[in-house]
């Protein structure tokens, strides 16, 4: 069974949005509602500026504190690494989008359920990246398998220093950011 | 290898457990749609979100009522210059496609031009309105007195029918408010533009890239950006000259906030730098280029220190970037730039940038510029007659030396209002908004009341199209052939558009209606004979290459036509007059230009009043796509960037909205306020194409303001007729 990760290189970010009008389509997201989106962090004073453009989506953490609190359990980890939800389970009490420190969660109004990036569940189970990996113009999002030591992102993750966000709060995340600023070269 | 389903199945099957593909291969529309299996189609097309004519696939189902229905928008992984990817703009495709607010049917205007008054007529009823009042006023004022404002495809079929009815007056805005500069600006220097297609700049193998105002990232060109993304994070240098801090910015070693207008200074100093600590390419300069001594000579004056305060940035930065162009060079690019009509002295600023290049020896050099594709394409015009002269000359070029063939939207505006040296009288509008293309909306309000016949050809009721008196609805580029594409990178090659879906409506494609024209006009013979595909057909025979293999793959390459750098075997040819690059211009001397670019200051901001600056969001292009649903939703009205201290200093607070005045006392409407680190405190900036002033645009109708109302003051090229429009300034009212 493979573990999925993904890698974000955010030098290579351009925050063009196309990862995000890619999800939404693939996704078929509300209105209103983003399963991603870019965050553009910019720190300083004019000029010694620099700044950070951030890809953020639901990290299937390996402690998910939406897992453990869902009181039905639609939210669920999976064995492939994927943190999903039984949207048949799923009674919109919210208290998921209470417990993500990450805020990446939504209710569907026109379903009552909660909803998030699923890693697009639906293309892994045809051998495809998601969505937002196969558009991503500067080949920031990187996806893969970490079980697999020859994948793309098993050498990165071995290779280069990365991070997660909010290590703090223990929920041991699996989308990792590398690069957090370009190379000053 | 065959791609059957049971093929696809496997290899899903093993790459589930391994690597993951982007997506099913796409080695054709068929194969694809074949290995996929049920109720889908692919159709390879051309993008028309903006115009850097990106290979998309679009994939169609049948919905439950049958009918077919776009569903997605992919990039074509074939395609060189959307290599398998699309930006948010040629995904949101299908939001153009079923915008309720399109036009729909042919309108004629039944109320005063400009209150929205229309009737929905027959196609057969516009054509009789349009080609009676046509033949009216040819016969009052003659042919020359028709004109065409264009930008984008509709405007190579009106060309047609124009240069048959005997008008040349024809103008493009991409050449005077957009690149035009630029290009004339390159030929001079090495007898080419700087691209076709696309620019020619090698990115991806570039040492150290340098951008003046070209925010890639936000102005977001496909397969360029990518290549950026590419270059960045190899580690390229990146030396970003813009008085905001950019996204480029963002990804820059060294960020010049510049003080705007002063880029010509930079540019010159950098060569003087160049050239007097001999870092410059001395054999190629040798070999290649004409005129080294006179430049070196007129360089001289520009003094590091001197540009320190002309251009307000650190002189020791100055000297840095300069040593590393020369330390890298001539791996090293200094981007010709797009949209640069900027101060009115922009051809000269064009040329620094090429000359700069030159000395670097960067044409023809890996990491530099590659050299142009050698694809032969035979020509090609299905049987038509020849045009015969037009009686007047065109006034497309106004007075100005290398204005080129796309012509000066302006000075067909101005011939309109002043009726010299001969009546314009109508004009046809297609797919261009001018209210927000050209600067200065009271002239072009003024041309469009002094017209007798206004025919708009375009896919939404935009500001412009909704004061025309006849509106001819296009359909969309998913609903339509166009074509054939020569596509120009590295290599050589040809792409097409071709529908996904039937046109909705009862909307029509730009190439029919303008073949139908001819048609009323009694001008048969330059009507299409049969269908567009037809023609299509015609023309791949005659280029060499198979139509179906094309329809079905989206992109064909010409082979053995990619020769980028220069080797023994493949050298640069230069289509100047001494078939050298001309670092001194003998053709700019004749015409009493400066033969060598010198500097010139610009206008500054009085005290109170900020330069106006604007630009683009990575989701819109110009004002085409603010009222696509899911743009839209991403970026809905723009800011106006204000520094943090300039701020403060008058009481502004951060999304607050207000409103700007401009010099002429033109006051736009409320806009929110970032306010931010980012940007210097001489200029503001806002996104251009915002704040439309166009009612049946659910979504865009007032949202935002719109920069080009403040554009009332352009300032034009003297040697090419560019406006450039970054000379009008603006202070901040706060709203009551």
């Amino acid at each position: 069974m493979p573990r999925y990760v993904m890698v974000i290189d955010q030098s290579r970010c351009v925050a063009c949005m196309a990862c995000v009008v890619a999800c939404k389509r693939e996704n078929d997201v509300p209105a209103e509602h983003y399963r991603t989106r870019v965050v553009e962090m910019v720190r300083g004073e004019f000029p010694r500026l620099r700044s950070e453009m951030r890809s953020e989506l639901c990290n299937h953490c390996d402690n998910p504190p939406c897992v453990n609190i869902c009181p039905t359990g639609a939210s669920h980890k999976q064995a492939d690494g994927t943190v999903q939800i039984n949207r048949r389970k799923c009674v919109g009490c919210k208290a998921c989008i209470t417990a993500c420190p990450y805020d990446v969660r939504y209710i569907n109004e026109e379903h009552g359920y909660a909803d998030k990036c699923s890693f697009c569940q639906h293309r892994l189970k045809e051998g495809k990246e998601p969505a937002c990996v196969a558009t991503c113009i500067g080949r920031s999002r990187m996806f893969g398998d970490l079980d697999d030591p020859n994948s793309e992102v098993s050498q990165i993750l071995r290779e280069t220093s990365w991070r997660t966000l909010k290590p703090e709060v223990g929920t041991k995340p699996n989308v990792y950011y590398i690069n957090q600023f370009p190379r000053k070269s | 290898m065959a791609f059957s389903r049971r093929n696809f199945l496997k290899y899903a099957a093993m790459s589930a457990g391994g690597t993951l593909i982007a997506d099913t291969p796409f080695l054709s529309a068929r194969a694809r749609a074949e290995a996929e299996g049920g109720n889908v189609r692919y159709v390879p097309t051309s993008c028309e979100m903006c115009f850097w004519k990106c290979g998309a696939i679009a994939k169609v189902e049948k919905n439950k009522q049958g009918e077919d229905v776009v569903v997605k928008l992919e990039g074509n992984p074939l395609h060189p210059q959307s290599m398998g990817k699309l930006c948010a703009r040629g995904q949101a495709g299908i939001g153009q496609l079923y915008d309720e607010n399109r036009l729909k049917r042919p309108m004629i205007r039944t109320g005063e031009r400009g209150d929205g008054q229309y009737k929905e007529v027959s196609w057969e009823e516009a054509f009789n309105y349009t080609a009676d009042k046509l033949k009216a006023v040819i016969e009052k004022y003659g042919p020359e007195s028709i004109a065409m404002l264009s930008h984008g495809s509709p405007g190579d079929y009106f060309t047609n029918l124009l240069k048959a009815l005997g008008s040349g007056n024809i103008a493009f805005s991409s050449f005077a408010q957009c690149k035009g500069i630029r290009d004339a600006a390159w030929e001079l220097t090495f007898g080419h533009k700087p691209g076709s297609s696309c620019e020619r700049v090698d990115l991806k193998n570039s040492k150290v890239i340098v951008l003046l105002g070209t925010h890639l990232g936000e102005n977001m060109h496909n397969s360029q950006t990518q290549e950026f993304a590419e270059a960045v994070g190899h580690g390229a240098k990146i030396i970003c000259v813009d008085p905001r801090y950019s996204t480029a910015a963002s990804k820059a070693s060294l960020w010049l906030p510049i003080k705007p207008g002063t880029d010509t200074a930079l540019l010159l100093t950098w060569m003087n730098i160049i050239i007097s600590e001999e870092l410059y390419d001395k054999a190629y300069v040798e070999q290649y280029t004409v005129g080294f001594e006179q430049l070196k000579e007129s360089v001289q004056q520009y003094t590091p220190e001197w540009c320190a305060k002309e251009t307000d940035l650190p002189e020791a930065d100055i000297v840095a970037a300069a040593r590393d162009l020369g330390r890298y060079a001539p791996n090293v690019v200094i981007h010709p730039g797009r949209h640069v009509a900027w101060y009115g002295n922009d051809a000269q600023r064009s040329r620094a940038t090429a000359i700069l290049n030159a000395i670097l020896g960067t044409w023809g050099r890996p990491g530099g510029m590659w050299l142009p594709a050698k694809g032969k394409f035979a020509s090609f015009n299905d049987g038509y007659p020849k045009y015969s002269d037009p009686a007047k000359d065109p006034v497309i070029k106004g007075d100005y030396p290398f204005a080129g063939g796309e012509g000066l939207t302006q000075v067909v505006r101005d011939t309109t209002i002043t009726g010299q040296p001969y009546p314009i009288k109508a004009w046809f509008i297609c797919g261009t908004d001018a209210m927000k293309a050209l600067p200065d909306q009271r002239q072009t309000l003024k041309a469009i009341a002094n017209l007798d016949l206004m025919i708009a050809v375009d896919i939404l009721p935009s500001e412009t199209a909704m004061m025309a008196d006849v509106i001819l609805p296009e359909c969309t580029y998913l609903e339509r052939h166009d074509g054939l594409f020569k596509v120009e990178v590295r290599e050589a090659g040809v792409g097409l558009r071709q529908p996904a879906v039937e046109p909705m409506y009862d909307t029509k494609p730009a190439w029919w209606i303008a073949s139908e024209l001819c048609k009323k006009m009694g001008l048969a013979d330059f009507a299409v004979k049969d269908s567009w595909e037809a023609r299509m057909r015609r023309q791949a025979t005659a280029w060499g290459i198979d139509y179906d293999k094309l329809a079905d793959t989206g992109y064909v390459s010409l082979p053995d036509s990619a020769f980028p750098y220069i080797t023994a075997d493949n050298q640069p040819e230069f289509k100047t007059d001494s078939e050298k690059i001309e670092l001194f211009s003998q053709k700019l001397e004749e015409h009493n230009f400066d033969p060598v670019p010198k500097y010139e200051p610009t206008d500054e901001p009085e005290k109170g009043m900020y330069r106006l600056l604007y630009g683009r969001s990575p989701v819109h292009t110009f004002s085409r796509t603010i009222n696509d649903q899911w743009l839209w939703e991403l970026h809905k009205e723009n800011q106006v960037w204000l520094n943090k201290k300039e701020a403060e200093s008058l009481g502004v607070k951060d999304r607050q909205y207000v409103r700007l005045e401009n010099q002429d006392k033109v006051v736009s409407d409320p806009i929110q306020v970032k306010v931010t680190e980012r940007i210097r405190r001489d200029c503001v900036y806002m996104v251009h194409g915002f704040g439309h002033n166009a009612p049946r645009l659910s979504r865009a109708h007032k949202s935002g303001a719109d920069d080009q109302q403040l554009i009332t003051r352009y300032k034009v090229d003297p040697i090419t007729g560019g406006t450039g429009m970054r000379v009008n300034f603006v202070k901040i009212i706060k709203e009551a």
